[in-house]
């Protein structure tokens, strides 16, 4: 493995460790809060359902 | 009221942390030599300033929207990885964090690799105790960094973090014996619940939403996250004794 590539693979267990769909799930929620938040939209409340859930479906794969 | 959550925040995580590193370092010094062990320590911390150093200064001048966006994702991503954990402990899915445990297995491990010198160094003791202290001690910088630019305040977040490593470091010497009193698995859900709360808040702060009642909506926040975290405990206490229970009738 290149030092770049084991540079990067760090990195990504450091931050996102052994759960990638959280990553995804968080940018999701967050890209989502934006697209409501330009439009005038209430956005706060959006995060935290999204949290709520994505939360919900990793322990769910984590316990089958 | 966000200078004291701030600074409980950077100290319980950083606590945590300096517990874990402490256990390595002890590991280390034990099986392989104290100057191993702690050159190893000096090492990594001089590694960490750096770091710091780098980074710091740097974060101060990106615009706070998008410091909020980023380190709001980090956290959240973060965040949601020790909650989980923390989830999975409390439900009895995942066993519990042992730090005798942990101690007992890294002394073994360490005694059991032959001595090599290296510029006067045991290297294995060394390089044992650097990956210890820099992985928990990035950790540590990574929360003081993030907590500290996105409140403005990065020495408020380093006090806090100060505070934890003079009562680990202290208690460590005092005892020489891994921390395994520290309630560390619920100072980690605690941790998990605080980081998943600055990641909401700042997220979606940085997302361009407004909360309502400003700042005072982190409480709000917290108290959500604590509550669901509490309920998906009990989900998955009453999921795992229905499994057990359903699997002892089947045998």
């Amino acid at each position: 493995m290149s030092k770049v590539a084991a540079f990067g693979r760090f990195w990504w267990d450091f931050v996102v460790g052994d759960d990638w769909l959280s990553a995804v799930g968080v940018a999701i929620g967050l890209g989502a809060t934006a697209a409501l938040a330009a439009d005038d939209l209430a956005a706060w409340w959006l995060l935290p359902v999204a949290v709520a859930l994505v939360l919900w479906v990793s322990l769910r794969r984590a316990t089958r | 009221m966000s200078s004291v959550f701030l600074v409980a925040s950077a100290f319980l995580a950083s606590a945590v942390e300096f517990v874990e590193a402490l256990t390595i370092v002890l590991a280390a010094g034990l099986a392989r030599g104290w100057r191993s062990s702690l050159t190893g320590v000096a090492a990594a911390t001089a590694a960490l300033a750096v770091v710091v150093a780098a980074l710091g200064p740097a974060l101060t001048v990106v615009p706070l929207s998008a410091l909020r966006l980023v380190v709001g994702a980090l956290l959240l991503v973060f965040g949601l990885q020790w909650l989980r954990k923390a989830i999975l402990r409390a439900s009895g899915y995942k066993a519990l964090h042992d730090e005798d445990e942990i101690f007992a297995r890294e002394l073994e491990d360490a005694r059991s690799v032959e001595q090599v010198e290296r510029a006067g160094v045991d290297w294995y003791g060394f390089t044992l105790s650097f990956k210890g202290v820099f992985l928990e001690g990035l950790e540590v910088a990574f929360i003081v960094l993030t907590f500290g630019s996105t409140q403005g305040s990065i020495p408020l977040a380093a006090v806090g973090a100060a505070a934890a490593l003079v009562l680990v470091a202290g208690v460590g010497i005092a005892v020489r014996a891994p921390l395994a009193r520290v309630p560390e698995n619920s100072m980690k859900f605690v941790v998990g619940v605080m980081l998943t709360t600055f990641g909401i808040f700042w997220g979606a702060e940085g997302a361009g939403a407004h909360w309502p009642g400003s700042d005072a909506a982190l409480l709000g926040v917290l108290a959500f996250v604590g509550l669901l975290a509490a309920a998906l405990v009990q989900v998955l206490r009453r999921q795992r004794r229905a499994t057990l229970t359903a699997a002892g009738a089947e045998a």
